[in-house]
């Protein structure tokens, strides 16, 4: 039983998006969210300018729309706040498609609809066309070096492990096992807890095979694609946009 | 053999080695063992017999109790561990233990890097030991996308990058189909270096090693040609090691 290929999140590509290195399209996502957010809320105009740019960037990174939409559930509990917004919220009243609603939380409503919906596709489209080591090894240098190795660890270990639960899952159910009810929790707790176990235990036995290789530690650099001036230049285009958009919503308000 | 280097001393001598985990097991009483350069050995016994115990202690990972480890004439100590560790290159039994980074060349950079080497050489010492093992154009792959055996063969670079005197190979075969059981063999005949092989695997023991050690019960119990271990009915039942149905060591002439 090999471990699984490839993420749920990366969309296998060679678009100049793909190609562009993780450190870049990292620190233009950043900018971009803090450009949408710093928008002024009711400019709705500009939130329209960084979607069509947004779209843009998707259509050259070949990353099929409906992909990017499917994985925008992870928005869901946010987008029941924003609508929660408009009923919850106090002051002035207004009429909205036929209901009486606070006129104050229908704007924050929709703006924190627009900002969140904006920053989910940008975070999703640097998903789909980065791979997880590629991301890891370009916040080296953005973060503290031993956040990033914890961090790399995991994304190098998060296979192994939800291979070792799957098997495990699956030896339960070949026995006939499937929790259906609190009274199988007993049987799950168990499994969970030799899950915990072998995991310390493999832990353990990669901290030995790192000894073993005379680590003393720190970890050296990850290898990473070299950024030029080139690669800045484009990664910046979007956050650029945004920025100006945002900026211009202030000015001519 | 190198120039200078005087052929009486050992590549490793474990001399009078004792050893019980903290919990008070005792799992190994006086083992004796010495290498010479350019020998393959291997290390057989049963399950729980003190074989990875044993392993351990070749680089200093656990402490002697009691006797002494040298790795060619130096004795593995606090002071000299980092050495010892580059001398003694342990490929341990499941590749996802050894191969931890992202990709395939930060792996085999990795022991590399820990002793201090940098630029060229490094990207040069890591693309050698990748075709070593004829995984060179895996280089750029993370390991886990990698075969099992695949990844053997990786965790067997990551150790070969370091330039050993000794190869220490926990459970090499293990859980290799047939081809890349023998993929693996050719790599370790094709290296001129010293072997010792921790195996359940006894033909191929007989095909790698010319010599073989048997561990039980924490003692070394036998140590000779493998060919005549193997044949010695009495010492392997006694030892619980048993031929695969159907192997005859006797009717497989020795090998060079």
């Amino acid at each position: 039983m090999g471990a699984g290929h490839g993420h749920r999140l990366h969309y296998h590509g060679h678009s100049v998006v793909h190609r562009a290195p993780a450190q870049c399209k990292i620190i233009a996502l950043v900018l971009f969210v803090l450009a949408v957010v710093a928008t002024p809320r009711t400019e709705y105009w500009a939130y329209g300018v960084d979607a069509v740019a947004l779209a843009v960037v998707i259509a050259v990174s070949q990353v099929p729309p409906l992909y990017i939409a499917k994985r925008m559930v992870v928005e869901i509990p946010f987008v029941v706040f924003a609508v929660l917004l408009p009923f919850i919220a106090v002051g002035e009243r207004t009429q909205f498609l036929g209901m009486t609603v606070s006129q104050h939380g229908l704007e924050a409503g929709l703006s924190l609809l627009c900002k969140i919906t904006l920053g989910v596709i940008a975070a999703l489209l640097l998903a789909s066309t980065t791979e997880p080591r590629d991301i890891i090894a370009g916040l080296e240098g953005k973060l503290p070096r031993q956040i990033v190795q914890i961090m790399a660890m995991m994304v190098r270990y998060l296979d192994v492990t939800s291979d070792q639960l799957r098997r495990m899952r699956i030896a339960r159910e070949s026995r006939g096992f499937v929790a259906s009810d609190p009274r199988h929790w007993p049987v799950l707790a168990q499994s969970a807890g030799a899950f915990f176990v072998r995991s310390y235990e493999r832990g353990e036995r990669v901290h030995l095979a790192m000894l073993s290789r005379g680590y003393t530690g720190s970890l050296p650099g990850l290898t990473t694609t070299e950024a030029v001036p080139r690669h800045w230049a484009g990664a910046m285009l979007l956050p650029a946009l945004a920025a100006a958009a945002a900026s211009s919503a202030w000015w001519l308000r | 053999m190198t120039a200078g280097t005087p052929s009486t001393v050992p590549v490793l001598q474990v001399s009078g080695l004792a050893y019980a985990y903290p919990d008070g097991h005792q799992a190994l009483y006086g083992v004796d063992l010495s290498l010479a350069r350019g020998e393959r050995v291997s290390l057989l016994g049963p399950n729980g017999a003190g074989k990875t115990t044993l392993v351990l202690h070749l680089n200093g990972i656990l402490e002697a109790g009691e006797g002494s480890v040298e790795v060619s004439g130096v004795r593995v100590t606090k002071q000299t561990i980092a050495d010892v560790r580059r001398q003694v290159g342990l490929v341990f039994q499941d590749p996802d233990d050894q191969l931890f980074m992202p990709k395939v060349a930060d792996d085999v950079a990795f022991g590399l890097a820990n002793m201090g080497i940098k630029g060229s050489e490094l990207t040069d010492r890591v693309q050698h030991a990748l075709e070593q093992v004829g995984m060179a154009e895996f280089a750029d792959r993370p390991p886990h996308h990698l075969s099992y055996g695949q990844r053997r063969r990786v965790a067997v670079a990551t150790v070969l990058a370091m330039e050993p005197e000794i190869l220490v190979l926990d459970e090499p075969s293990s859980n290799l189909d047939p081809a890349s059981r023998r993929e693996l063999a050719d790599i370790v005949l094709s290296l001129d270096i010293t072997v010792l092989m921790v195996t359940h695997d006894l033909p191929y023991a007989l095909e790698l090693c010319p010599r073989s050690v048997v561990l039980s019960d924490g003692a070394i119990v036998a140590d000779g040609a493998t060919g005549d271990i193997l044949a010695d009915e009495d010492l392997m039942r006694a030892h619980r090691l048993e031929l695969p149905f159907g192997f005859d060591p006797r009717a497989i002439p020795h090998p060079a």
